[in-house]
């Protein structure tokens, strides 16, 4: 069985993982940054305590899976999502779907993924991908993350599926289900509550750790890790932010540059120039981020190493932090009349 | 960015795929780029790698002064940590921990040896020689 299914690549995962999935029961207006803009995926947080791969855990985006569920949600379209226990019921299940000719998103992890390059195979159980048939007894795979679609054999899927660790996927699938037909001033209404749920994500969660106050702490702490670390441990926690920025397809943080281009897009369906001059100070704030990478990599690949440097990727962080406060500030000004 | 900017840097990911980036146009609208991978980026996960060779060199010296039981050294091989293990063996955490004394570990059962082996992929025999049939990283 195969079900009629274009592939799409996107930056991220999830993104594209929406965008793919809303293709194929026929909505076509949302775009990658349209997804990640109405989903309110910008966030940032850095949790000290929490540690990831022996190194501190920072997110540039929001929790798996919560860029997919607003968006629907927005769009008043019903998610089904179904966890299991048992891998033959997960993979039963699995089928039942492309029988109906439904394609369907999986939760998995990286580390058994097969057509991954081994250098990015971590225990990282936050990827998502798209099974939209079976041909030969192979699942065909649309990865989001790959130019082309691949397949993987009943085995390969399934640990993969049943990855073990932190955020184990179990199995987890997950679909939508046409409802209404979407309108443009639905699509204008997700703009408008995905902004502002991102000005909520990015000023106002109380605590230093989470939004802009969370880029600002990192900035301070990170100029205290020569000393509180050492330069090589340093040099580690350094090199693990920016993995975590630069993950696959969001190069230089390209969370903030997606966001950028959602604004842009987001000025198409609600006029407001606010949006296209905040949108500029996203691509900023992007480049700036691309900028503390690479003074960051100076430090990690040995060629800096004095306080100064340190002190100088912190600074980055903090003229960071001040100019997405500004950004979000501006955005919640804007009047909606919708 | 601009699109002229997106890096074109050869990585491993090259290799397999290219990455899309989003970057500006001429007129500075926002379009999709395809990036090879970014040296900055490549150097991060390098340094990594390098940690783990270093952990995993670390736990082999461990295991053959007898402070650790073969357990480690595979566990550091493939990433894991005492969580992920328990995870995909299927004991509790404080199992794995007490496998990995090597007292302990040298009493362990035929079958529960069976499962350790068949999640590090390696045969009982090997989680005492420590092959792992792989190339050195």
């Amino acid at each position: 069985m195969k079900i009629p299914f274009e592939h799409i690549q996107a930056a991220h995962c999830e993104n594209g993982v929406t965008v793919s999935l809303l293709r194929n029961i026929g909505v076509q207006k949302i775009t990658e940054p349209l997804a990640f803009g109405i989903g309110s995926g910008l966030f940032f947080t850095y949790i000290p305590l929490l540690k990831v791969n022996k190194g501190p855990a920072f997110a540039f985006r929001t929790m798996p899976g919560l860029i997919f569920k607003r968006t629907c949600r927005a769009l008043g379209i019903t998610v089904r999502r179904k966890k299991f226990r048992r891998k033959g019921k997960a993979q039963a299940y699995l089928n039942e779907c492309l029988d109906a000719g439904r394609a369907v998103g999986c939760q998995v992890g990286v580390y058994y993924l097969p057509y991954f390059p081994k250098e990015y195979r971590f225990h990282f159980n936050a990827h998502n991908l798209i099974v939209y048939g079976k041909d030969n007894g192979r699942y065909l795979v649309s990865d989001p993350i790959m130019e082309n679609p691949t397949s993987m054999s009943d085995y390969e899927l399934e640990r993969v599926r049943f990855a073990r660790g932190v955020l184990s996927p179990r199995g987890q699938l997950y679909y939508p289900v046409a409802g209404k037909p979407i309108t443009d001033d639905l699509i204008c209404r997700g703009i408008k509550n995905g902004i502002t749920r991102n000005i909520r994500d990015m000023l106002h969660i109380p605590g230093p750790i989470a939004g802009v106050s969370g880029i600002r702490y990192t900035g301070r702490r990170i100029k205290k890790w020569r000393d509180s670390l050492g330069l090589k441990k340093a040099g580690l926690y350094l090199a693990q932010l920016v993995r975590m920025q630069e993950e696959i397809g969001t190069g230089g943080g390209g969370f903030r540059y997606i966001y950028a281009a959602f604004l842009q897009e987001a000025y198409g369906y609600y006029p407001d120039d606010v949006l296209m001059k905040i949108s500029l100070s996203f691509t900023r704030s992007g480049d700036l981020w691309r900028t503390a990478a690479v003074q960051a990599a100076g430090i990690y690949k040995g060629r800096l190493g004095s306080q100064a440097d340190f002190d100088q990727v912190g600074d980055y962080l903090l003229e960071i932090a001040d100019l997405e406060q500004q950004s979000f500030a501006a955005l919640s000004k804007i009047i909606w009349k919708v | 960015m601009k699109k002229e900017e997106v890096p074109q840097d050869p990585g491993s990911l090259g290799k397999v795929t290219k990455e899309v980036c989003y970057a500006t146009d001429e007129s500075g609208k926002y379009t999709t780029e395809l990036s090879q991978g970014w040296e900055v980026k490549t150097g991060a996960l390098d340094v990594a790698w390098q940690d783990i060779a270093e952990r995993v060199a670390a736990a082999r010296e461990k295991v053959s002064r007898r402070e650790a039981s073969p357990l480690l050294y595979f566990m550091e091989l493939k990433l894991m940590d005492v969580g992920v293990l328990a995870g995909y063996t299927g004991f509790w955490k404080w199992q794995v921990r007490r496998h990995l004394r090597p007292g302990v570990f040298r009493r362990l059962s035929e079958r529960k040896l069976r499962r350790y082996a068949e999640v590090f992929d390696v045969s009982v025999s090997d989680l005492n020689s420590l092959d792992t049939h792989e190339d050195p990283l």
